[in-house]
């Protein structure tokens, strides 16, 4: 799994250089958005097709879905939460100089 | 949102067909999606190296902006890894892997799914589908409480696209270049903090 994500990760780093290389062509740029798009529906419906034929998913769902909302609460208030301090620290402007 | 009913249509699509068993053997047992994600690793890298925009935001914003993307890496894992413990069958690693999605559903759910388990991307697809909601509906009150950063903080990796608008609404203009430089380093690090976090799961 380990030599994956290195591919995965070369491959993302290899685009990355070529993009920055290829630089900005309208054209290019347009036609790189729109096979993203398409990747990404592509694997979200192969995902789909996975979920829809995993028993183990299927049955479970209302579990998943409350995991999957308390791990966004947890997310979301982690976030604020540093967020708050920056902001109080770093950014907060004095009313009185 | 027109983007992500898009893109939550082809789930369901092949969420139906998949339940429905409507589907020959091949797609079912052929393993391509991962050569779809190297596809789309090389796209999505290509794209951000295309992205001058991005890169002049980048190098033209102060240190202190940096604090606004470390803040949602580090409050999102700390956040995720307490609220674990309620999970009983979620390990620390598996929810920091779900939590450093910050908001960018598609990828983190397609990568945890690959490298980990589709239970596990299913969960990630809809935690961070959540935490853009959550963003759209709760910012104004998020904002008052949290100050300023919070609708950038909550949105994460959706603060330079989809939440963008509510964020500038209740922050202020100037805030919009923050809520862009922040999701833009957030969307750039998803890809490469979400599979470092699954190799020690």
């Amino acid at each position: 799994m380990f030599q994956d994500i290195i591919i995965v990760l070369a491959i993302m780093i290899l685009g990355l250089g070529i993009g920055l290389f290829i630089g900005n062509r309208p054209k290019i740029i347009k036609i790189v958005g729109a096979l993203t798009s398409f990747s990404i529906f592509l694997l979200l419906f192969l995902l789909g097709i996975g979920v829809g034929t995993n028993d183990k998913i299927i049955n479970n769902l209302p579990t998943i879905g409350i995991q999957a909302l308390i791990l966004s609460f947890g997310a979301v208030l982690g976030s604020l939460i540093c967020a708050w301090f920056t902001y109080k620290f770093f950014f907060q402007t004095k009313k009185v100089d | 949102m027109k983007g992500s009913l898009i893109i939550l249509s082809f789930f369901v699509l092949g969420l139906i067909l998949g339940l429905t068993q409507f589907l020959p053997n091949s797609l079912l047992e052929g393993d391509f999606s991962i050569y779809a994600l190297y596809l789309l690793m090389f796209l999505v890298g290509i794209g951000i190296g295309t992205d001058r925009d991005s890169w002049k935001v980048i190098k033209e914003v102060n240190i202190k902006i940096i604090l606004v993307p470390l803040s949602v890496i580090v409050g999102s894992l700390i956040g995720v890894s307490a609220v674990s413990v309620l999970l009983s069958n979620i390990n620390f690693g598996e929810a920091m892997a779900v939590g450093a999605g910050f908001g960018y559903y598609s990828l983190s759910s397609v990568i945890i799914t690959e490298f980990h388990s589709e239970t596990l991307g299913v969960i990630a697809l809809i935690s961070n589908i959540i935490r853009e909601i959550l963003t759209l509906l709760a910012t104004p009150l998020f904002v008052k409480y949290f100050g300023k950063l919070a609708g950038i903080a909550s949105g994460g990796a959706t603060a330079m696209d989809t939440t963008m608008p509510i964020i500038v609404q209740y922050s202020g203009k100037e805030y919009a270049i923050i809520a862009v430089f922040s999701g833009i380093v957030l969307t750039i690090l998803v890809p490469i903090i979400v599979p470092l976090i699954l190799q020690f799961v």
